[in-house]
């Protein structure tokens, strides 16, 4: 089996925001735009190196949105740069209007997704942007696992045109996405090949993937894990190839399983192979305060819980 | 026959009329296609359109630098977004009659396969279109973004959006205000389609704004008035003058006072027609109180 060595844990904000700063260096189109959290996104290299490209619009994250979609008119290329929960839930109506509709060229680069945010609790926690994303005609929505990984996605978003939003988070996690791999929108990673049981994981989870697989071969049982970093477009080949095989998955993302990764797959499965799935994801629920540790461990979202499932699944083949 | 690529705004003559005259007749001929357009399709918004006819019709022909082609990046020419997207009557009619598409396709207005949606879209790639708008509140923004794109690319064109008075009272507007005033967004003109009127009654009795102008004052904008905003000479003089204060370090606010449905005398000072389309009859009441100018579609 396939081993993967964690580098060193880093943040997967620390990727986005040194992906910006290169971008500033190498695209002069690129502007970027904070509502009052540059430190928290890790803008600050990119303010302090492009100040004149830099926009700090206030505590007032509907007006970044439509400012953003602005000033792509005239060439620009804008990165905003808040929480996933003021990128999203809190804009709806602006994304989908300005620059979901208007096919505006949008970045919206959201860190703190999801339960691993931790201590600020369940108004900071939002669970539900990948379905608010996703349901958003020509959307791109990402959700990459590490910090090389979050840098090379960070560049690649770049060079497409379209709306993009690239989901990060806050606590430093395992780094082991190889420095030079290229980050290819739309097109999964197959971590591990496996013939038992099928692994798609994204995000956070994906280290936890990884670490479910090694005991899940300990106790005799191949995983075929793949890192589904694109949830739109979705790679229906990955997930189809994978199954044909494995005959059961699981999916694994810090999302509810209402609107996440999970539903997407279950529906390229229920169109194309009906295949037995189980959910590793929060359950129709909010977060609440926590270390993150504590917060995967109760809600089911490590590699204890993919392990679990998967066991589940493959009893149900 | 316009034509896009006459420049109007340094072209004091039109078919060999002088400008006044011709802008005239464009304003009977406009209102005609604001009535015909919502008539057919039992639905739309004639009261804000026809109150705004005078407006946009001097903003497209006298004030504003416009190129002979529609690209979406609009380099070295001036802007304008519609906040107030529900006005979409006047605006594609303005927009078909200064060149940007057909003067016909206003017949496909609100129909199935149209571009010409029931709010102005980008979706159906209709020139003279660069932001969605309908849900309110989100055009002062996007021209903030826009005009922040113009310095950038050191593009010394101006930005010019229309929002209604009513959709001030969308919080996002405030951010906007806030941010235009607080980063010197100085190539920027908002003009404030102000006739006191929202779809649920008066402004004040739905909402009271108190006065505008010290509001925007105090946002430190600075703020012209334009007391008769239904007559072609006083809106060109004023926005001349807004002109003239931009690259001052301060954005411009144009309190435009008009009157909803101006041009027809049952639809005017009432916000009755604000969403309602006139039946057969009221039609023809309506039309022959501005008869045809410069051809129907």
């Amino acid at each position: 089996m396939k081993k993967y060595i964690d580098t060193g844990k880093k943040d997967t904000r620390s990727g986005f925001g040194d992906g910006l700063e290169e971008l500033g260096k190498t695209n002069k189109n690129v502007v970027a735009l904070c509502a009052d959290l540059t430190g928290s996104l890790k803008m600050g290299a990119f303010k302090k190196n492009h100040p004149d490209r830099f926009f700090q619009v206030g505590i007032a994250e509907a007006n970044m949105m439509c400012m953003a979609a602005g000033m792509t008119i005239g060439g620009k290329i804008p990165f905003t740069g808040t929480f996933a929960n003021f990128s999203t839930g809190r804009v709806y109506d602006q994304i989908r209007q300005s620059i979901a509709y208007s096919d505006k060229n949008v970045k919206i680069c959201a860190s703190h997704a999801g339960i691993t945010l931790g201590e600020d609790g369940a108004t900071h926690q939002i669970l539900e942007d990948i379905g608010l994303m996703k349901m958003l005609p020509g959307m791109t929505v990402i959700n990459t696992c590490d910090y090389n990984q979050t840098k090379a996605a960070t560049l690649a978003i770049a060079k497409h045109k379209g709306p993009v939003y690239l989901r990060f988070g806050r606590p430093k996690v395992a780094n082991f996405t190889p420095e030079d791999q290229n980050f290819e929108i739309g097109k999964a990673v197959h971590l591990i090949e496996g013939n038992d049981v099928t692994i798609v994981a994204t995000g956070h989870l994906v280290w936890e993937a990884i670490k479910a697989a090694e005991t899940l071969n300990n106790k005799g049982i191949s995983a075929d894990v793949i890192n589904m970093h694109t949830i739109k477009p979705l790679d229906k080949n990955a997930i189809l190839d994978s199954v044909s095989k494995t005959r059961c998955i699981v999916t694994a993302e810090e999302h509810n399983y209402l609107g996440g990764l999970g539903e997407s797959v279950a529906r390229i499965l229920t169109e194309n192979l009906p295949t037995p799935q189980e959910f590793v994801a929060t359950h129709d629920t909010f977060g609440e305060s926590g270390t993150p540790e504590q917060l995967m461990e109760k809600y089911g979202l490590n590699a204890k819980a993919i392990v679990s499932a998967c066991e589940k699944v493959l009893s149900r083949k | 026959m316009l034509r896009i690529g006459d420049v109007l705004f340094l072209t004091p003559k039109y078919n060999n009329m002088p400008e006044l005259d011709y802008l005239q007749k464009l304003v009977i001929q406009t209102r005609r296609d604001i009535l015909r357009q919502v008539h057919k399709v039992n639905s739309g918004h004639p009261g804000g359109s026809l109150g705004c006819t005078e407006f946009l019709i001097v903003l497209y022909h006298v004030i504003m630098e416009r190129k002979n082609t529609f690209d979406m990046d609009g380099i070295e020419e001036d802007l304008f977004f519609l906040s107030n997207g529900h006005i979409s009557p006047v605006f594609y009619s303005v927009l078909a009659r200064a060149g940007y598409f057909p003067v016909e396709e206003l017949n496909t207005f609100r129909l199935l396969n149209t571009r010409l949606q029931g709010h102005p879209t980008t979706h159906e790639g209709l020139p003279g279109v660069r932001i969605a708008s309908g849900s309110l509140g989100q055009g002062i923004s996007v021209s903030i973004g826009a005009a922040q794109t113009k310095k950038l690319n050191n593009d010394s064109h101006l930005v010019y959006t229309l929002c209604g008075d009513g959709e001030l009272q969308e919080g996002q507007i405030w951010e906007a205000i806030m941010y235009a005033s607080g980063n010197n967004v100085d190539n920027l003109i908002v003009t404030v389609d102000y006739n006191k009127q929202q779809i649920d009654g008066s402004l004040n009795d739905v909402l009271p704004m108190g006065d505008l102008r010290k509001k925007f004052e105090a946002f430190d904008w600075k703020v012209i008035e334009i007391k008769e905003g239904n007559n072609l000479e006083a809106i060109s003089a004023g926005m001349k003058k807004a002109k003239g204060e931009t690259g001052k370090g301060k954005p411009v606010c144009v309190l435009l006072h008009t009157v909803m449905g101006n041009g027809v005398d049952f639809m005017m000072h009432t916000n009755a027609w604000h969403g309602k389309a006139p039946n057969d009859e009221q039609l023809e009441l309506a039309l022959a109180q501005n008869p045809e100018t410069l051809g129907d579609y």
